[in-house]
């Protein structure tokens, strides 16, 4: 997955950039089973992979990038994005041993059905729920709005 | 609560009935109707306005139903029984942990209050039928107009904070709409700005007033009466429980008062209502006078207990309440003099009424208070509407009184009539209804210790008889002038234009056009809602007519709640002949004076008075400190914005100009001055190398310094998170 | 399992996401690093779901999803609107300062 990951952010080819990270993304829903979201697993690969690629790969043809190599990806602050990412990476995870160290995660915890998340949405999250809702509808009409020809 | 319940078992059963029970239904009718006009209100033959007459109607219906159950109510209970007033709520939504309600809270307070809303409002929309007949923007009023009761109704009879905050926060909507109704004038588009920002200022004290006993009081009533921090009933119990921490409360009644400050347009946030104006005459009468306004001293009423704890009345001294009353009605009613246009005379006294209705609470005289509420709002009504038949129908939609009314009492006598009563009521001349809340106000606030104060009331009193006594004798008598005269068909348009900021030209097109007229009656529309009106300010007062002994003290045995853990222990001022007909001899006082000031200075137009504030400059000092309006408006323009605004823009100017710049330039030029003084005092030949050095110095400065505002995107990003990286690990390392 | 097994998984992702964001050029790249972060986030918000056995973490999730999809809706039609204009998609060459 970390591996994926890395060449998302290095390969020269953009479509290439996005089959890996649909691998990311799959790695991360696997992740979400084995933290016992089901759930938020399925919808992962349902929105993520099923829908969100489909719209990378559009905007990609749509912008006509090439379908291959290519050599000008990358910008002239690969060489600062290193060394940040590299402190960054280390500012947490010092943070992360320090508070966390060796603990473990509840072997016993059951898988968190979707009927308890929908009681939470449904229920003290309405309110981000309908605002969401919002965010969505104008996202759409964004879109169309920005993408339409005229 | 249990204890509660075993109390009512022992007392009398209450009776309810299905208006109380559904009394929820008075403001949701409103509101659909808002919606239906607003939908398929131009299609309809009426344009929409017949959905608001009949929605005004039905919810006075309702209104008037829930009235006589709770009076049956009240007679069911027994003398010293608290009347459990009928809640009912639901739960609106929820959003981490905090629940808000909607829901009812029906006591005599709100029953009153809706009665009076519902009836006001549905004979100004009858009047505005005839008054606004032909505007362009017919149907969006009326759906301001309605959409703006049916606010009203609901935050009178919220059961919680919230709700009432949201009714409130609409009628500072709607008013905003109607007062700019004629927006493309500029006066009016400029004094619905002003409104809705002053009134905006004081809503941030109910914000806080609000949030402060949600989070003070939220733990005191779940716990004893299982209901939220935001329930009115629950506050006013936790209130007079002891409980409350005592800077807490005060701190939370000074914000709520400061809210009512600004909607009930109290010194020192008085300056919208009267530019309030601007809107049209009905929107004035429903909004500024009568309903709108007296919000303020409905929240006071309806969270007395808060105030009542929270600023230590009855605790002997002056409170901030019964100051600021004060000081608001003796200003107002100053100002009231030097006003020519006849709907600011009106709108100055509405303010000095609220400063009764303040002061008679912040004194303990609650019941008054609330009287006067129910008086007021139907003289002053009757006043507006009156004002308004003048202008729309003798005067050419001018609001002059010097300039275009005068001797008006022959060619109008309904409006004339009406308004006499109405003006006696105001000055609060017996029998007419203003004299029994008004002057019990002044009663309760003398026998309740504050002598000071009584006084204040009392001269306010005879400041009113005056004021309107001169804007009386310039209206109806004297000769007739200008417009009223009948000279409006030469009266040419363009001097309309400049005094007619009130009425816009829209109506004054629809209507007038074409029509040779002078003055005459209005129409039924307009007369029959002044009739009634005059009628009910007449008759009014005799609900709580204290003369009379206590079997005429209706309103009180209905309305003001009995001593219990949700309302404090008030005492009533016993009624003395003596003191009224002192009162009484200071109002005529004050009619006779100004009417004897009146009649010389603009009918006979005395040489000693003609001309006296030129004459003696004392005089002329005050008159134009009255006219300039303490120059209130002016200090908060001149002073206050431009103190905030001011600096701000300044100050980022200069940040601009100086620092960003100067970063980027003051290398250079730093070098470059240096290098100037360099070549100017070393001998160039020798340090040439120098200079030439620090010319290169300056240039790679200036080319490290310039890459940093590239523009570029994802150079920012890279700044930004190598920035964000360093602060963390700096945060890690000194938290391990 | 450990926490912190999550919890490295998810930084390390970050991080990359990251690196991606100020390396990149083109703007769909750049969109896709912004999603490593955010599926970041979303490991640490079902970690700790888990560790304190509440469902509010995932409910967050589920919100970052949608809010996500939008954020990548939105995005790609202002990328396309920018290819339109300057028949590129190279965020360096879209600095109008002159500098």
């Amino acid at each position: 997955m970390i591996v994926a990951a890395l060449r998302v952010v290095t390969t020269n080819n953009v479509v290439h950039a996005a089959l890996w990270l649909v691998v990311v993304l799959a790695g991360a829903a696997a992740q979400y089973i084995l933290l016992a979201a089901e759930f938020v697993a399925v919808t992962q690969v349902l929105v993520y992979i099923g829908a969100v690629m489909v719209l990378f790969l559009f905007g990609t043809m749509l912008t006509r990038a090439r379908i291959g190599a290519e050599s000008d990806l990358n910008n002239s602050y690969k060489k600062l994005g290193i060394p940040v990412a590299l402190v960054m990476l280390a500012a947490m995870g010092l943070a992360l041993i320090s508070s966390f160290g060796v603990e473990k995660l509840p072997q016993t915890a059951t898988v968190v059905s979707s009927q308890e998340i929908s009681d939470q949405i449904f229920g003290p999250y309405l309110l981000p729920f309908w605002a969401l809702s919002f965010v969505l509808l104008a996202a759409v009409v964004g879109a169309i709005v920005l993408a339409r020809k005229d | 609560m249990n204890l509660f319940a075993s109390e009512s078992e022992v007392l009398a059963p209450l009776v309810s009935g299905w208006f109380l029970e559904h009394a929820w239904l008075i403001p949701v009718v409103p509101a659909i109707a808002f919606a239906l006009i607003i939908l398929i209100g131009k299609r309809l033959p009426m344009k929409g306005s017949e959905l608001g007459v009949l929605s005004m109607l039905s919810s006075l219906v309702l209104a008037a139903g829930a009235g006589y159950q709770w009076i049956q109510r009240t007679n069911s209970a027994t003398e010293e029984q608290f009347v459990e007033p009928v809640i009912k709520s639901w739960s609106w939504w929820r959003s981490g942990g905090f629940d808000f309600g909607i829901g009812q809270h029906i006591d005599g307070l709100s029953v009153l209050v809706l009665i009076v809303v519902a009836f006001i409002s549905t004979l100004v929309q009858i009047y505005s039928l005839e008054y606004l007949r032909g505007d362009r923007r017919y149907t969006h009023f009326f759906a301001a107009l309605t959409l703006f009761s049916g606010g009203m109704l609901a935050m009178v009879l919220a059961d919680n904070m919230m709700l009432f905050l949201l009714g409130w926060e609409i009628m500072g909507l709607c008013s905003f709409m109607l007062i700019g109704h004629w927006w493309e004038d500029d006066a009016n588009s400029r004094a619905a700005l002003k409104a809705f920002f002053t009134v905006r200022t004081g809503d941030a004290g109910l914000l806080v007033g609000i949030t402060i006993l949600y989070f003070s009081a939220n733990n005191w009533t779940q716990e004893h009466l299982g209901v939220s921090g935001f329930s009115i009933r629950g506050i006013s119990a936790w209130a007079l429980s002891g409980a409350p921490n005592s800077t807490v409360i005060t701190i939370a009644a000074v914000a709520l008062f400061i809210a009512c400050i600004g909607k009930s347009g109290q010194f020192p946030l008085h300056t919208w209502l009267p530019d309030a104006m601007a809107g049209p005459t009905p929107v004035s009468s429903l909004l500024h006078s009568s309903t709108m306004v007296v919000a303020g001293v409905y929240l006071v009423a309806r969270l007395y207990p808060v105030f009542f704890v929270g600023l230590n009345i009855l605790g002997g001294g002056g409170n901030l309440i019964m100051i600021i009353g004060a000081i608001t009605i003796v200003i107002s009613a100053a100002l009231a003099f030097v006003q020519n246009d006849i709907k600011r005379v009106l709108a100055y006294s509405t303010v000095s009424q609220l400063g009764y209705m303040m002061l008679g609470l912040g004194a303990g005289a609650w019941m008054p208070a609330v009287f006067h509420i129910f008086t007021h709002a139907f003289f002053k009504a009757c006043l507006f509407l009156g004002a308004g038949s003048i202008s729309h129908s003798a005067s050419h939609h001018s609001f002059d009184m010097k300039r275009d009314m005068g001797g008006l009492r022959k060619v109008m006598p309904i409006t004339f009539i009406t308004w006499i009563i109405s003006t006696l009521a105001l000055c609060g001349v017996f029998p007419f209804s203003g004299f029994f809340s008004k002057d019990e106000i002044i009663d309760n606030v003398g026998h309740n210790g504050y002598t000071n104060f009584m006084i204040i009331g009392l001269i306010g009193a005879f400041m009113t008889a005056a004021y309107m006594t001169r804007a009386t004798y310039l209206t109806f008598f004297g000769e007739p002038r200008g417009a009223s005269a009948g000279h409006s068909a030469h009266d040419s348009h363009e001097a309309h234009a400049t005094h007619d900021v009130h009425d816009s030209l829209a109506t004054h097109d629809a209507h007038d056009s074409g029509e040779a007229h002078g003055p005459h009656e209005s129409g039924l529309l307009i007369t029959v809602p002044l009739m009634i009106l005059s009628v009910l300010a007449l008759g009014s007062g005799f609900l709580n007519a204290t003369p009379f002994g206590e079997s005429w003290e209706r309103m009180k045995l209905w309305v003001e709640p009995r001593h219990s853990e949700f309302a404090p222990e008030l005492h009533h001022a016993p009624f003395m002949w003596s003191k009224a007909s002192l009162s009484l001899v200071i109002v005529f006082a004050g009619i006779a004076i100004s009417w004897l000031i009146s009649s010389r200075l603009f009918t006979k137009r005395d040489p000693r008075l003609v001309g006296l504030t030129q004459r003696v400059k004392l005089l002329g000092l005050g008159h134009k400190f009255l006219v300039n309006k303490y120059y209130l408006d002016a200090f908060y323009e001149k002073v206050i914005v431009r103190s905030i605004a001011y600096p701000i823009a300044s100050a980022a100017y200069w940040f601009n100009q100086n620092v960003l710049d100067g970063i980027l330039h003051g290398f250079a030029n730093a070098t470059r001055k240096l290098s100037v003084w360099v070549y100017k005092n070393i001998d160039q030949r020798v340090v040439d190398a120098t200079v030439n050095n620090s010319a290169a110095f300056t240039k790679s400065v200036g080319t490290a310094a310039q890459p940093t505002q590239s523009g570029k995107v994802s150079q920012y990003g890279a700044l930004l998170f190598s920035a964000a990286a360093v602060a963390a690990l700096v945060l890690v390392i000194i938290n391990t | 399992m450990f926490v912190n097994q999550f919890l490295f998984l998810a930084a390390v992702l970050f991080c990359i996401g990251v690196y991606g964001v100020v390396a990149r050029k083109n703007a769909v790249l750049m969109l896709m690093s912004i999603e490593l972060i955010l599926n970041s986030v979303n490991i640490n918000l079902l970690t700790f779901a888990l560790r304190n056995g509440s469902t509010d973490g995932h409910v967050f999730a589920l919100y970052i999803i949608a809010v996500a999809a939008a954020e990548v809706g939105v995005g790609l039609g202002l990328v396309l609107l920018v290819y339109r204009n300057k028949k590129t998609i190279s965020v360096d060459d879209l600095s109008e300062m002159r500098g």
